[in-house]
């Protein structure tokens, strides 16, 4: 014989208030739960995003961001000649080379100076980066000083909205784009024409090469030539694991401090569970007795409180999801402690991280129903009904 | 007294609910100190900052050096003391995971004399001058590598290519506690000797200056004065006083700070609702009581003080245990966080105010708490009371 479900339902609605607040506790462990797992998931979205699998990324060996990085004109000549390079529609080589430097500008609201990184691109850049669209002005004139901004960049520095200047190396520069690239990290970037960034900062020097590969097999050729020629001390990397390395240390810094406090009070949401469903056992001594008389076995018992804490935690889950979920139309920006960079993100939802929260929320009336239940289960029949 | 008798036989009356109470609000208190305790962390290098020194580095962003030509022109400017540099050396000793610690590349005849805080002892500053691979750690740094000085340690670079080999001549300590004692300085000479032959490019340049003002009122204007000294040269400065440069820095990681705050707003959340849910059991329950006590002529101030007094008692424990669990909690995180925590946080420990601001939250939890079943237990009426079945 097993208790109808209905009468778990019923007892969490006659006391009302208790319910509310135990749930209240549970959605806001479980909102704090999934918003931290959103964040680490719109990190690794927005960064793996940034790479594409067709393109190799070549920098020089040891650096771990492209800022970092330094190749001379003669390792550029050498890596573009590689013959894994795929060939254009106007029989270009598909490759390269980018000078990524990080200036200073002071944010929009609080003036507070943050680093963005600008990006020297060459023509081919955006052939090879397709996500990457100007979605109002347009594209700065060969020979200009004119850039191109990320709409994260455009809405929050000074300065770098559409048709406004940013000074740096000497010269001002006059924002005639912004673009958007679907989430991508290039959105925190101001994008210029290589060769003029190259003259204002007179650096001599590259960062980065970025290739496209006639077919995505050729890496491992390109990758073993090019790290064991003599002439060049360079390191060949996917495009788009190369840039996903840059999210795991603040990924993990994100983890390991969201789940630690996570994992801390979601023990205060199940003893606040655990409290509930003692005090619901123990106003309902003599009801239980009856149901025990009437034949009801200890099992089914356990399992009706038992079923009752779960129902208040999927009620919690439920609600602190839900409230997560408004967070994805939030942005985000932060420094990445990986490239010393401003980077915006956003929170993103995904299936996995839903089904992980319930989880977790069932885990937490799991563990804080099961006593009360058990002892709800033991209870002598004779005794239940002696008590008032 | 009488009323506190009976408030502490109120409280042990559910012994069960009241401990566990009690236990959820330590947990959340330490989790809320906890995290007071880790933003204060990252604030410590704002205390540790002195008030004559300032920092100039290059105006386009600490990704560009300056020259080391500047150091004489900077020296000529009315109001400096004395000047020294550094640059960031970010190479990785054992494998990435372990090289989250500052490295600089410092001028070693006026480092330590700029920085006075780092105590040296005075043989091993002669020695670390004299020899050009020498080294000086930190001392919670060389206690986590177990480095002892005469060691030899090998490190890759990551901004300036190579194997670098260094030997520890010194190890200094903090004067204070908010000093920083995970850093490691070498000779600015050394690395730059070897750029000469390796990179030509990258030598003759340094990250940043730190200029000593002879007196901090002036500092204003000093950092003025040499930013015009500059302007509109290849390498412009940017000057600041020590304390904006960190404070800076700071703001670069803002988001996660807020987003800290909030989370601490969101634990207080929960301990108001878990301390809420058990008083409004014990008023629930106590009904037909309160009614009896108001028949006895007992009248509203006395159940006030008996349910704000319950709730007081169990928030208050609950906050004490909670402090005193947060010293052992912050001591774990900080292993936890180990190799990441050096670079992020010089300095964790729990402060005073932290221990404060915790036994006022639960003060203030604890009055929140009390208060619906104190307006529940003032309204009923005697009759309802009595007749109602708890």
């Amino acid at each position: 014989m097993i208790i109808p479900l209905n009468y778990s339902f019923r007892n969490l609605w006659t006391r009302r208030l208790t319910t509310f607040l135990t749930a209240g506790g549970i959605a806001l462990v479980i909102f704090v739960f999934s918003a931290v797992l959103m964040l680490a998931n719109g990190l690794e979205k927005t960064l793996v995003g940034t790479g594409s699998d067709k393109n190799a990324i070549i920098v020089r060996q040891g650096a771990e961001s492209e800022f970092m990085s330094m190749l001379d004109r003669n390792a550029v000549n050498i890596v573009k000649s590689q013959p894994e390079i795929a060939v254009g529609p106007e029989g270009n080589r598909l490759a390269a080379s980018e000078v990524v430097v990080l200036i200073n500008l002071p944010k929009r609201g609080s003036s507070n100076p943050s680093h963005v990184q600008i990006r020297g691109v060459a023509p081919e850049s955006l052939t090879m980066r397709p996500q990457v669209k100007v979605v109002e002005g347009r594209r700065w004139r060969p020979g200009l000083s004119e850039v191109i901004v990320g709409r994260p960049v455009a809405e929050g520095f000074q300065g770098a909205g559409l048709g406004e200047t940013i000074r740096f190396g000497m010269r001002d520069w006059t924002v005639v784009g912004v673009f958007d690239a679907e989430g991508a990290g290039f959105e925190s970037e101001i994008w210029v024409d290589a060769e003029q960034l190259v003259q204002a900062f007179r650096r001599p020097v590259f960062s980065s090469i970025t290739a496209q590969l006639s077919s995505a097999g050729d890496f491992s050729s390109l990758k073993s030539r090019l790290e064991s020629d003599p002439r060049l001390t360079v390191e060949v990397a996917r495009e788009k694991q190369y840039y996903a390395e840059q999210s795991e240390m603040m990924a993990t810094f994100i983890r390991v401090l969201g789940l630690f406090v996570t994992v801390i009070f979601s023990l205060g949401a199940m003893i606040g569970a655990m409290i509930t469903m003692y005090a619901s056992v123990a106003n309902r001594t003599t009801e239980i007795g009856t149901m025990r008389a009437l034949g009801f076995p200890r099992r089914s018992i356990l399992g009706a409180f038992l079923f009752e804490s779960l129902l208040l935690a999927s009620i919690g889950g439920g609600l602190g999801i839900l409230l997560a979920s408004f967070l994805q139309f939030v942005t985000v920006s932060t420094t990445n402690f990986a490239t010393f960079s401003e980077l915006a993100f956003r929170f993103i939802l995904s299936p996995a991280i839903v089904v992980q929260s319930l989880t977790f929320a069932l885990a937490m009336g799991f563990l804080g129903g099961f006593l009360p239940a058990v002892r709800a289960s033991r209870q002598k029949i004779v005794e239940a009904f002696r008590a008032s | 007294m009488e009323l506190f008798r009976l408030i502490l036989k109120n409280t042990l009356r559910h012994p069960l609910r009241s401990i566990l109470t009690v236990f959820g609000i330590a947990i959340a208190i330490s989790a809320f100190g906890l995290i007071r305790t880790v933003i204060g962390a990252w604030y410590s290098g704002v205390d540790a900052s002195a008030p004559n020194r300032l920092i100039t580095r290059n105006a386009v962003s600490l990704g560009f050096s300056l020259p080391l030509s500047y150091r004489e022109a900077i020296r000529g400017i009315p109001g400096v003391a004395d000047v020294s540099y550094a640059s960031w050396f970010g190479g990785i000793y054992i494998d990435e995971k372990h090289s989250q610690f500052p490295q600089f590349a410092v001028d070693a005849t006026t480092w330590y004399e700029i920085y006075p805080e780092f105590q040296l002892p005075p043989e091993q500053e002669a020695v670390f001058k004299q020899q050009r691979n020498a080294a000086v750690a930190g001392r919670k740094l060389a206690e986590r590598f177990s480095w002892k000085v005469g060691d030899t340690i090998q490190m890759r670079g990551m901004i300036f290519p190579g194997e670098w080999e260094f030997v520890i001549r010194g190890i200094y300590t903090g004067e204070r506690k908010s000093t920083d004692e995970t850093q490691f300085h070498f000779h600015y000479q050394y690395l730059d000797e070897k750029l000469r032959q390796t990179a030509p490019f990258q030598a003759g340049n340094v990250g940043w200056y730190v200029v000593k003002v002879q007196n901090p009122k002036q500092a204003a204007e000093v950092a003025e004065a040499i930013d015009r000294r500059f302007k509109n040269s290849l390498a412009e400065t940017l000057t600041e006083t020590e304390r904006a440069f960190v404070l800076g820095f700071i703001s670069m990681s803002e988001t996660i700070l807020v987003a800290l705050r909030i989370i601490s707003m969101v634990i207080i959340g929960v301990i108001l609702l878990v301390l809420s849910n058990t008083m409004a059991m014990t008023a629930r329950e106590r009904l037909s009581e309160y009614a009896v006590l108001k028949t006895l002529g007992f009248g509203a101030r006395h159940l006030i003080v008996l349910i704000i007094g319950e709730s007081l008692l169990i928030a208050l424990t609950g906050g004490l245990l909670g402090i005193l669990i947060t010293y052992p909690a912050a001591n774990g995180f900080e292993r936890a966080m180990g190799d990441a925590m050096g670079a992020i946080f010089p300095a964790f420990d729990v402060a005073t105010s932290t221990q404060i601001i915790c036994a006022l939250m639960a003060v203030i939890v604890g009055l929140a708490a009390s208060a619906f079943p104190t307006w529940r237990a003032v309204q009923v009426r005697i009759v309802d009371g009595l007749r109602r079945v708890g």
